[in-house]
């Protein structure tokens, strides 16, 4: 699979025929070869190239697991049979499922059968002098006869145009443009070297997400448990993980009037190692703060509202839990609960069945004129809302299953055993509600929440250089010109004679220019 | 400043491809066969019958000079001059569609289509600077360029505002410059390759449309070879351009790659144009089934510009098109 010429591989296509009647051996032998050799075609890369760009297709149009899981899983619950057959067959991890393994890996073999028989061909091209010409010149594309000639006078002219040449008796050989073919031999290489790099990647690699809320108690450390979503690569351990932990302070967002954003700010403080000494950093999109050899990302922002309940006991507690965003306006929906609630002083007891929940839904700038409008109006918060309902019953807490703090179980709600309490009004910050057992909740206020994702990749810089060598062989390969020229003294007799061995409409004008300077210098008359 | 301004240019710009478009399709139509067709006598192909040796390029059809003479080369001359016009009008809204946004002018993709066109303008005029001889294929290239803005303004108009902080990046400037340029060769990549295709199948003995308009074009030969160098001129810029972008991810979005489906359809179009510059230089492979190759390639940029943009949504959704 290469640019230039035709490949030795294209050439024995066919392959030979399979023996008969030497015993299976000899024929595996022969049948291989020939596998060999059909897969080292360009006929096959070709063809193989094609496959992975058609294979690619699927995985742009159904949401894949690695970018989009939720949308993964919306498109299971709703498309039933169809969605289990699209996933049996990888359809929802097109890029790492063992159809698409198989095409580029197929492509890569195919490679590298054909690049190490060109490498070999190179470096004997490169090691060799420039070989004898043919024995017509007359015949070449570029020609020109004359009189006079001395070879070595020539072979001079030449190398000042660095052309590689060989003298033999009376005949000058020169060849100039080798830099095309290694610049095509570094592509592929380069091509090679990426998937090395993407492997590393895919090995050594580990992510982590979460939202972290504003303030000393939202600080989250480097550890697998403390992750919402993590993915460790194949050859990566929870142990690790750098030890290290970062702590949002303030969050600062710019908007233009019409409520498109214009910078996020999250001003955060780390500390590395067991250490315990605390750096100050900012964090912007498109600025990662680097830590470890990991980089920790600032990708979304939202609200957390402050909630505090206050049971019929008099007890307080207080819930500060991200309210994921709905839209670009930043409604939030989320929950609180409070698995600790009511329990009675004077026993320690707690009625298992008077735990208490809240769902809600938080719009940073209701709308004054339509309270219905259960979206919020702009990402700031101008005229911010607490819509609250209350659920009493078992939460659920105390299985030890992990559950998200984003919502209350919906089964316990449907099933009745979180039964509806009450409903608040749009509460304004520092705004209660009483609940019919006389306990109460109250919004407190909100903290800024920031989700970030924290990723170690060794692979990147290999890939990296990957990327600039393969650029580098690509112009080479595309915009270098091999060719060749011959000049031949026979008696008093002089042929010269040129062989573009690439596609180079520019020959003709070299090589004519070389045959007037020739002239100039008297080599030629 | 208002975009008010960038918005009555671009009317100037597309009324002045459409005029430069007219004027073309005028010198092609009136221009005497000869004028065209010259470079088919001009180009001898030559192949080198040897062991396995390379096949020889055609030798290059030299072109001296426009066509000249007669009431068509007139129209031509004017078809140039109209759109040079229009090329102002083009530089001259994307300027002032900056400085209304108070930024550079490819941030969303009104602009981005908006900035291909000139690039693409920019190719043909290039083009036509080093090959006067072209000159009737401005008809196809205004065409496609007129077609691009008219879909740009009418369905993809975006008012000019600031960019939303993940595109705050001087990697804007790079990874989109270089897919912008990219992608406005490969536009005059594409039509040159339809010709070609509409030339070779003309040789073919096809006469119905459009290989009807065979007869007037280059040689097979000659469109064949332009087609390739346009290419080879745009794969290294798209390559870039996915690098960058894959840098520029890196920064932004946590890693190199991740298949968002921009840049799933990229990586197509990179792949089968990297088929065609193989199938090219393979000689197993027909010339016509190369060129076609292009073709689809052209198509691959399509769907990624238009059905990716405004139906799928991804990373890269930055359209702004409500």
């Amino acid at each position: 699979m290469s640019t230039v010429e035709a490949p030795p591989a294209d050439r024995v296509d066919s392959g030979a025929p399979l023996p008969r009647g030497h015993g299976l051996g000899p024929w595996l032998v022969a049948l291989a070869r020939r596998a060999w050799r059909q897969l080292t075609s360009m006929r096959t890369a070709l063809v193989l190239l094609f496959l992975l760009a058609v294979a690619a297709i699927p995985g742009s149009l159904l949401p894949q697991r690695n970018t989009k899981i939720e949308d993964v899983n919306q498109y299971l619950r709703t498309h039933g049979e169809l969605g289990r057959t699209l996933d049996r067959f990888y359809l929802f991890d097109v890029f790492s499922s063992p159809w698409f393994s198989a095409i580029y890996l197929l492509l890569f073999v195919s490679l590298v059968g054909c690049l190490v028989p060109r490498l070999r061909d190179h470096v004997r091209a490169l090691l060799r002098q420039p070989p004898d010409g043919p024995s017509r010149l007359d015949r070449m594309p570029a020609y020109v006869g004359g009189t006079g000639g001395d070879p070595e006078q020539f072979a001079a002219l030449l190398r000042k145009r660095r052309f590689r040449v060989a003298v033999r008796g009376t005949t000058v050989s020169a060849e100039k443009g080798y830099l095309k073919e290694s610049g095509n031999l570094l592509f592929h290489f380069a091509l090679l070297a990426m998937l090395i790099g993407v492997a590393i990647s895919s090995w050594y690699g580990w992510h982590g997400s979460r939202n972290i809320v504003a303030g000393r108690d939202g600080e989250i450390c480097n550890t697998v448990p403390q992750y919402d979503d993590y993915g460790l690569g194949a050859r990566v351990g929870p142990g690790d993980l750098p030890p290290f932990c970062v702590r949002l302070d303030r969050f600062e967002a710019t908007y233009a009037p019409n409520g498109q954003p214009t910078a996020f700010r999250a001003h955060v403080h780390y500390s590395q190692g067991s250490s315990g000494t605390e750096s100050p950093a900012e964090v912007q999109v498109n600025h990662p703060l680097r830590i470890s050899g990991a980089g920790v990302y600032l990708l979304g922002h939202g609200y957390a509202p402050v909630i505090r309940y206050t049971d019929r006991f008099g007890k307080s507690q207080t819930s500060v839990q991200p309210f994921l965003n709905n839209d670009e306006n930043l409604t939030g929906t989320g929950a609180a609960a409070f698995p600790d609630a009511n329990i009675d002083p004077a026993t320690g007891k707690q009625d298992p069945n008077d735990q208490i929940g809240f769902q809600g839904v938080y719009l940073p700038t209701m709308s004054s004129t339509d309270m219905t409008r259960g979206a919020s109006l702009h990402p700031e918060e101008r005229n911010p809302r607490l819509l609250l309902v209350a659920y009493k019953g078992n939460l659920g807490m105390d299985a030890g299953i992990p559950r998200s703090v984003y919502t209350l179980d919906e089964s316990r709600i449907a099933s009745g055993r979180l039964a509806k309490v009450a409903e608040s009004k749009a509460l304004r910050p520092g705004e209660s509600l009483t609940l019919p057992d006389g306990s109460k909740v109250e919004f407190v206020g909100t903290r800024a929440f920031v989700t970030v994702t924290v990723r170690h990749d060794p692979g990147e810089m290999i890939v990296l250089g990957a990327a600039v060598f393969l650029l580098a062989g690509l112009l080479l390969s595309l915009w270098g010109k091999r060719r060749r020229i011959w000049l031949r003294v026979n008696g008093d007799r002089v042929d010269v004679g040129g062989l573009p061995r690439t596609d180079y409409p520019g020959f003709a004008a070299e090589f004519d220019e070389i045959v007037q300077a020739a002239r100039k210098e008297g080599i030629l008359r | 400043m208002s975009d008010a301004l960038s918005n009555q240019l671009l009317v100037v710009t597309v009324l002045a491809y459409l005029a430069a478009m007219i004027a073309y399709a005028a010198e092609f139509a009136f221009g005497n066969r000869g004028a065209v067709a010259r470079a088919a006598t001009r180009s001898r192909e030559r192949e080198l019958v040897g062991a396995g040796g390379p096949v020889l390029p055609d030798t290059p059809v030299v072109i001296e000079s426009a066509p000249s003479g007669g009431r068509a080369a007139l129209f031509g001359r004017f078809a140039v001059a109209l759109t040079v016009v229009g090329y102002a009008a083009h530089l001259g809204t994307i300027v002032t569609r900056g400085l209304a946004a108070n930024r550079v002018p490819w941030g969303n993709m009104y602009e981005f289509v908006l900035a291909v066109c000139f690039v693409g303008a920019t190719a043909w005029l290039v083009l036509l600077a080093r090959r006067p001889m072209v000159r009737p294929l401005g008809m196809f290239v205004t065409l496609a360029l007129i077609v691009m803005l008219f879909v740009d303004a009418v369905r993809l108009y975006t008012a000019a505002g600031p960019l939303m902080p993940a595109l705050n990046s001087y990697w804007l400037k790079i990874h989109v410059t270089a897919a912008v340029t990219a992608s406005g060769v490969l536009l005059v990549g594409f039509v040159a390759a339809a010709l070609t295709l509409i030339r070779m199948g003309y040789d073919d003995g096809k006469r119905w449309f459009p290989c009807s308009l065979g007869n007037r074009l280059p040689a097979a030969a000659t469109l064949e070879r332009l087609t390739f160098r346009v290419h080879a001129f745009a794969f290294p810029i798209w390559t870039f351009a996915i690098i960058c972008g894959a840098i520029w991810a890196r920064e932004a979005w946590t890693q190199y790659w991740s298949w968002d489906p921009k840049e799933t359809w990229s990586f197509i179009s990179w792949v089968i144009y990297a088929g065609y510059l193989h199938a090219r230089a393979t000689p197993s492979v027909k010339k016509t089934v190369a060129t076609w190759i292009a073709v689809l390639g052209w198509a691959t940029m399509m769907i990624n510009l238009f059905a990716i943009n405004l139906v799928v949504t991804g990373m890269h959704s930055y359209a702004g098109v409500k």
